[in-house]
């Protein structure tokens, strides 16, 4: 009975989330492709590559211009089928939605990776790992200072302590990349202590644990601009929240009966109070994998939001690369909230009512 | 209406006795001044349409630092620029023209230029240019000399020019009265300097031994000539110098590769950091509140689309959408602004405002309302959105730096409006130019420093209201 509907409830949620994902992807390759303009710059380079080849073989010389001029159209007009190009832009709009959703990510205009490949699947594997590294360990720093700092906080609630951390919360109203800047001229152009930006020093090290200790050197000034300009605000959130929580009902009632504050902290706050903090640290941590454009170009970071800056550069965009990182983005986050949602519907009654519910 | 006014003068004095409200109120009413400055004193269209053109620009010296910073380091230099031009009616070149005559005809005319001026500064200046305007039917030859305040007589131009406009720039290295001027240091002192001597140093450097090394070379103190002689066949001719000696400071911000005063651009980008901040925020979280309120209200299907609609955006990476869009569209602010909050308002608040509204929707007054037969919109817009507005001001005014941040975002991606100057523009123009790396300092700070002010001060004014008008906490 219960399998039954925790079955149809996941089912539900799967298929919303499917759908979710299938129209942002679609709606992120129609303002990339700015609705066909963009198909009709690479026509042009493919007719304007065809011509010139055309004119310029040797071998074809002997051709009349006529020929040469039906020879020439001939080619594009198969590069054109071959490429898909020769449908109208309606269509093509769907031909890329499968090969997006398929996670046949195809080639990118001119952006490649470090071995030259131009496949986009390449180029996001590449740049993955970077990202993931320096953003996963700023957040979980970020997470459990948070979180520790909140706990303590709020047990002190009214203490000096209390009142600096609180008093700091509008160093939050600036992102991370600004204090990156800030952090850039103070520990690398004025104190000279710390490296400009990268990830690695210029020839990287042999030895791999000395590569391992270059790169955390230079995880160092942008992991601490982000704790600059995330934590404060977090902290006041986390003790805000568990004061108010601190006041339920069953909590005072613990309290009442003598339980020792760090049972109740235990069992009567974080227990109840976990999930959504959980959740909300998932989201987080998966949008963080996008990378973050501005943060990873100030510091030089070799990861996706360095991809993301480039491709999206008003000289020379590369719209595939765009979609191609939506595509992952979405296909993340889509799987990850649905595993939250099975996992807490085992878990939570509350939740599998609602969710049913709804 | 009194009454109204009484209770906004009460919860005024209520706020300003915390410290932190002052101070925001203070650095916003800083920024308030600035914007009027701006508006009065640089008109918009005038401004924009000078801060491409670079002639414009022409007599401001390239890269100075703010001139205050001379009251911290000491140091007596130059601020702005020694203009001597023979145009200008006051300062500048002496013009006296004398006709060449032989076998008793008047055969050419003969043109001096002369010009005189102080420099009592403790540093060189940035860079010394020279101009020639040249107005004539025939060639003209002409021939500039420096006399520095030593007596030494440095001969920078020997040229036979057609009619036109000669611009050189006389600071640079390997320029062939560097050359000779080397050559005489040497005979004078009998060593060679440690280094190569550039156009500066040859002009203005005090001729001892400090000019050997550069690392001790000081400017020459005392009064300078420039004397420009001009010979030519063409009896109308004219002749026109100006020469720019560039200093090292300049106004309150300095100025910027382009020669810019970069005041004008900060004291700019304060109405439009202010405007746009406000405006975003304040519309995305009417139109939040909106969709919020109508999900909740209608339920059913119209809350199923909005909260599949939601989900849909939140999907949506935001930022690189929104660079497509105004790549794609090379958006103004005011565009952008559309963009912003058209993509802005998806995400948690909806759910969270939706929540609330969930609340409301069952409380009595509503009920009241519907059973007196009021429409449907009429009880979504003026009873439900107004009973959540006063709790939802502190986090309107907490999350207007956020989209002042947003537009330097864009900015910096080179997405920014090219007909807007704003702090971030100017940062985007600063890390071009890498500033940075070459220590341009006050190039990335004075942006900086205003976008620093602009949040703390929406930041510590949002955080004090948020305490005033939502004590949660008060009670325990």
């Amino acid at each position: 009975m219960t399998s039954k509907r925790l079955l149809k409830f996941i089912g539900i949620r799967t298929a919303s989330v499917a759908i979710s994902i299938v129209i942002a992807i679609l709606f992120t390759i129609v303002v990339a492709n700015l609705g066909g303009k963009v198909d009709e710059i690479v026509k042009a380079e493919v007719e304007f590559y065809v011509w010139d080849s055309v004119n310029r073989n040797p071998a074809l010389r002997f051709l009349s211009q006529e020929e040469r001029e039906k020879l020439a159209k001939e080619m594009i007009e198969n590069i054109l089928r071959a490429r898909g190009l020769d449908k109208p832009f309606p269509i093509r709009v769907f031909i890329y939605l499968k090969d997006a959703l398929t996670l046949n990510l195809g080639m990118s205009m001119h952006l490649t990776s470090n071995t030259g490949s131009r496949q986009i699947r390449l180029i996001i594997a590449e740049r993955l790992p970077p990202t993931i590294l320096l953003f996963t360990t700023v957040n979980l720093l970020i997470f459990f200072i948070e979180l520790f700092m909140g706990l303590y906080l709020s047990r002190r609630y009214g203490s000096l302590l209390d009142k600096v951390v609180i008093s700091l919360a509008p160093l939050s109203s600036m992102p991370g990349w600004f204090y990156g800047i800030f952090m850039i001229l103070v520990f690398a152009a004025w104190l000279k202590l710390l490296p400009w930006g990268g990830m690695v020093d210029a020839p990287p090290p042999e030895d791999s644990l000395m590569y391992a200790l270059s790169v955390l050197k230079h995880m160092i000034l942008p992991i601490l601009s982000w704790l600059l300009a995330y934590l404060p605000i977090g902290i006041y959130n986390t003790r805000t929240f568990f004061l108010l929580f601190s006041t339920e009902e069953h909590v005072e009632y613990a309290r009442v009966r003598g339980v020792p504050s760090r049972i109740i902290e235990r069992r009567y706050i974080l227990r109840p109070t976990l999930p959504p903090i959980i959740t909300n640290f998932v989201l987080i941590l998966i949008s963080s994998w996008m990378g973050a454009i501005i943060t990873e170009t100030v510091f030089n970071w070799p990861g996706l939001g360095r991809l993301l800056y480039a491709a999206i550069n008003p000289a020379n965009p590369d719209p595939p690369v765009v979609i191609g990182v939506t595509t992952i983005y979405a296909y993340l986050l889509g799987v990850s909230v649905i595993a939250l949602d099975i996992a807490y519907a085992l878990i939570d009654p509350r939740i599998r009512v609602e969710g049913l519910g709804g | 209406m009194s009454q109204a006014l009484r209770g906004i003068i009460k919860s005024a004095r209520v706020l300003l006795r915390y410290k932190s409200f002052t101070l925001g109120f203070v650095i916003l009413l800083l920024m308030l001044a600035l914007s009027v400055y701006a508006i009065v004193c640089h008109p918009y269209d005038k401004t924009i349409k000078i801060w491409y053109d670079y002639k414009a620009w022409e007599d401001y010296p390239k890269l100075a630092r703010p001139a205050w910073i001379k009251f911290f380091t000491g140091v007596n230099e130059l601020e702005g620029t020694i203009t001597l031009s023979s145009r200008a009616i006051s300062s500048g070149f002496v013009k006296i023209r004398t006709p060449i005559a032989y076998g008793g005809e008047v055969r050419g005319v003969y043109i001096i230029l002369e010009a005189a001026f102080k420099y009592d500064y403790d540093t060189l200046p940035s860079q010394i240019v020279r101009w020639l305007y040249i107005n004539s039917s025939k060639p003209v030859y002409v021939t500039i000399t420096w006399v520095k305040p030593e007596g030494t007589n440095i001969n920078i131009s020997k040229l036979m020019l057609n009619q036109g406009e000669y611009y050189a720039d006389l600071s640079v290295e390997g320029l062939s009265f560097v050359h000779e001027y080397t050559q005489y240091i040497v005979s004078k002192f009998g060593v060679t300097p440690k280094y190569e001597l550039n156009g500066i140093i040859v002009l203005m450097g005090r001729e001892d031994a400090s000019i050997l090394s550069k690392s001790t070379v000081k400017p020459s103190k005392g009064v300078y000539k420039i004397i420009a002689r001009a010979e030519t066949a063409d009896l109308n001719a004219d002749v026109d110098i100006k020469i720019n000696i560039y200093g090292t400071l300049y106004g309150i911000a300095g100025t910027d590769e382009y020669r810019r005063d970069l005041f004008i651009a900060i004291a700019w980008g304060a109405p439009l950091a202010l405007s746009f901040g406000l405006v975003a925020s304040v519309l995305t979280t009417l139109v939040q509140m909106l969709i919020a309120a109508v999900s909740a209200w209608y339920g059913g299907i119209a809350d199923n689309f909005i909260q599949r609609l939601n989900e849909v955006f939140m999907v949506v990476p935001f930022l690189p959408i929104v660079a497509l869009i105004s790549l794609f569209y090379r958006l103004t602010i005011w565009s952008l602004l559309a963009v912003v909050v058209a993509l802005g308002i998806w995400g948690g608040s909806v759910k969270t405002f939706r929540a609330m509204f969930l609340q409301i929707k069952e409380m009595p007054y509503v009920e009241a309302a519907k059973a007196y037969g009021s429409g449907d919109l009429r009880i979504v817009v003026l009873y439900m959105i107004p009973r959540v507005i006063p709790t939802i001001i502190p986090t309107i005014v907490i999350s207007i730096p956020s989209y002042v941040f947003l537009e330097a975002a864009l900015a910096l991606l080179g997405l920014s409006d090219p007909t807007a100057i704003t702090w971030g523009k100017v940062l985007e123009e600063a890390y071009s130019g890498a500033a940075m790396y070459k220590g341009y300092y006050h190039w990335i700070l004075a942006p900086s420093i205003m976008l620093f002010l602009i949040s703390i001060a929406f930041a510590l004014i949002g955080y004090t209201l948020d305490r005033v008008f939502n004590p949660r906490l008060k009670e325990m």
